[in-house]
């Protein structure tokens, strides 16, 4: 039954997926992130909004079933607060052969009830820039697009809905091909956030954005630091070498050392 | 061929006289490191090394991702988050390991079209030209399996869409493709196959590098002025070169840090724009993604595969004269192995008697023109199936057969070569001219 829904709803987004190659470009905002650029930084308290977005809203028909509860840790919680938290959710131990509370070395439950796809990898498994003609370079400029994509996706809805095959549709600007089979999940004003922060639809989006961006990279800061002394040293290395190059070679090539 | 004459190991003390008579590997590594090398090389000449360290690279982490991941359909994509969450250090591993594919294939084009400018294929170098050959089908086939290990999306597509190319051949193509698969579709006895021969090939590759390495040794290097190091005499042969130690291993770890330097920056700020998006959703067999693209190192050959349908006249002639053996899917296939192997078979299809393209006026625009030919053919492999592309797509792969068949034959005999330096110190000294005021006044010291 339930693989049934799940094929009814894939092959509801290949179509919808066919249409967009068919033509018709879908939009996508580029919003601003703090963890953009080679010296982003997550918010923290951002991704926590973002946690609470999921956890009141999305988690009623997405899973994140990759992502350990235990690295919640990293968002600022305590690990009191995290045992708390992850109590919130049922899982299925095979041990007791029963359900119990989730425990944070258990994972994010997978949700799998109405077919709608996990989040975990969402942010990098949707890339908001193609161009220009198809060849990706501005993504070199503006990054992969993930994060804006899902901030897109939450704020694009037009209103505009229709029904094919059984199934109500909804308009959406920046949906591959227009029409999406996920109701409007936010409407602005969907939850309280505790540190104050607008809760617009346009901030919820984002923050959202901002934490599903987390749970697809959660390295991105220790990549980001790694890449750095990579570059270092390697540019370090590099003007060594120069030097010695030119040393070397100078006898050969009849110019005077210094 | 006796190589170019230059000093020997000589072992010294008893030990090393003792091992000597024994295993000669220190004489081994000596001559290797200390070989005569053409003193002119420009900096199109670092690809080797950028290789050789993108190779032990992919072998080093390679080695460390095995022992985390696991080839099973239903955990090999878990245990690539577990990879990227939970192993120390994984997550950069294996963004090595993933970049380090596109950076040997960036080295690997760079290193052919420089052996295609330079004429570094011809006579006597034909067999390095064609080990160099079967190391990048090689090299395409670890990248593919590898690409399929992941088990995304494009993993399985890829798979799914690449093995069935076995399937266009005819009469024995399924039985070949269910071989290779294990079964018949793309499934865990695929992944397990694939996993094993990953593992398996880069050491093939290793070997190949190796005899690589000792055929170009024994022929000596070629260089941008296609003129042969004199061998006459040890004093002769040291005018046109330089011992590879220490004078071309700081040159090509020069090259080698500043292109380290932008790999980092690409691994750490922007791993995944050379991936696909959809190599994050676990395969799904029910569901296709709205495009199949294959990693960008695979598109201009995927580009000349897809370009030959059964509009075509060409293939709409085989087709006939074969009795509908060959049909446009096959077609497109032996089009795709033939465009490799045409490049293969340069040595003997290029009749000019000039090496370097640096004297062959003609040439150089024909040259040229297939670089270009070459990112055309790349941008147009990952566009949809339909027009314009696969227009543009059918006259690139014409030009691609073009240039190995008809150009590179005919220009031996209609171009004019312009003349060549007699040796590679007169080339040398015209661009580091010696000093003639200090052998002017050197000799006009003794007359006074």
């Amino acid at each position: 039954m339930f693989k049934k829904l799940t094929l009814a709803a894939l092959v509801a987004f290949g179509l919808a997926g066919g249409a967009h190659a068919a033509g018709g470009e879908a939009h996508v905002e580029d919003f601003k992130f703090s963890f953009e650029g080679p010296f982003g930084t997550w918010d923290q308290n951002q991704l926590q909004r973002g946690l609470k977005v999921y956890t009141e809203i999305c988690s009623a028909c997405h899973g994140l079933q990759y992502v350990p509860l235990r690295d919640l840790e990293q968002l600022g919680y305590s690990e009191e607060q995290v045992i708390a938290y992850a109590a919130n959710f049922e899982v299925f131990d095979e041990e007791l052969d029963d359900f119990r509370p989730a425990k944070p070395t258990d994972h994010f439950p997978a949700v799998t009830s109405v077919g709608a796809p996990d989040l975990s990898l969402m942010a990098k498994a949707r890339a908001g820039f193609h161009g220009p003609y198809g060849l990706g370079i501005n993504q070199l400029f503006k990054g992969m697009g993930g994060a804006e994509y899902i901030a897109s996706l939450l704020t694009g809805y037009t209103g505009e809905e229709k029904e094919e095959a059984g199934t109500i549709l909804y308009e959406n600007t920046a949906f591959p091909g227009g029409w999406i089979s996920m109701a409007p999940p936010l409407y602005g004003e969907d939850v309280e956030f505790d540190d104050g922060h607008s809760n617009s639809l346009h901030h919820e989006a984002e923050d959202l954005a901002a934490f599903l961006m987390w749970t697809a990279e959660p390295k991105m800061m220790q990549r980001q630091q790694a890449g750095f002394v990579g570059v270092f040293f390697l540019v370090v290395l590099s003007v060594l070498l120069y030097l010695v190059n030119k040393r070397i070679w100078a006898p050969i090539k009849r110019k005077p050392t210094a | 061929m006796a190589g170019i004459p230059h000093d020997h190991y000589e072992p010294k003390t008893g030990g090393e006289k003792w091992l000597h008579s024994r295993l000669p590997i220190v004489g081994l590594l000596y001559d290797t490191i200390m070989i005569p090398t053409p003193k002119n090389l420009n900096w199109m000449w670092i690809w080797g090394i950028v290789l050789t360290f993108c190779l032990v690279l992919q072998i080093a982490t390679g080695v460390v991702l095995v022992m985390h991941y696991t080839p099973h359909v239903d955990l090999a994509f878990a245990s690539i988050e577990h990879i990227m969450r939970n192993v120390n250090g994984g997550h950069f591993i294996r963004y090595l390991h993933m970049n380090g594919a596109s950076l040997f294939f960036v080295a690997v084009y760079a290193h052919i079209f420089r052996g295609l400018y330079y004429g570094s294929y011809k006579a006597p170098r034909e067999v390095t030209w064609i080990i160099g050959m079967l190391i990048y089908l090689c090299m395409m086939g670890t990248a593919f399996m590898g690409y399929v290990l992941p088990w995304g999306q494009m993993s399985f597509w890829g798979a799914t869409v690449i093995t069935g190319l076995f399937g266009a051949i005819p009469f024995i193509g399924e039985p070949i493709q269910t071989w290779l698969l294990g079964g018949p579709a793309v499934d865990n006895a695929t992944l397990n196959r694939f996993f094993s021969l990953h593992y398996l090939l880069p050491m093939v590759i290793a070997a190949l590098v190796a005899l690589h390495i000792w055929a170009f040794h024994t022929t000596g290097n070629n260089n941008p002025t296609g003129v042969e190091v004199r061998r006459g005499s040890k004093a002769e042969a040291e005018k046109d070169t330089v011992p590879f130690w220490p004078y071309y291993v700081i040159k090509d770890l020069l090259a080698l840090a500043v292109i380290l330097a932008v790999f980092f920056a690409i691994v750490g700020f922007m791993p995944n724009y050379l991936g696909h998006p959809d190599n994050y959703i676990e395969a799904n067999p029910l569901a296709t993604p709205a495009h199949i693209v294959p990693e960008w190192y695979f598109l201009p050959f995927y580009a000349i595969l897809r370009a030959f349908t059964s509009d075509v006249w060409l293939v709409q002639l085989a087709s006939f004269v074969t009795g509908g053996i060959i049909d446009a899917k096959f077609f497109g296939v032996l089009a795709m192995f033939g465009a490799i192997i045409v490049m293969a078979l340069a040595p003997w299809l290029d009749t000019s008697s000039v090496r370097s393209g640096r004297y062959r006026p003609m040439f150089k625009w024909w040259f040229w023109l297939l670089v270009i030919d070459f990112f055309a053919l790349m941008w147009l492999g990952a566009m949809p199936a339909e027009e314009p592309y696969a227009s543009f797509s059918l006259i690139a792969s014409a030009y691609w057969f073009a240039y190995f068949l008809v150009i590179l034959p005919l220009l031996g005999v209609i171009e004019k070569p312009l003349p060549q330096p007699d040796t590679i110190e007169a080339d040398f000294d015209a661009h580091y001219p010696p000093k003639d005021e200090a052998k002017g006044a050197g000799a006009a010291t003794p007359a006074e």
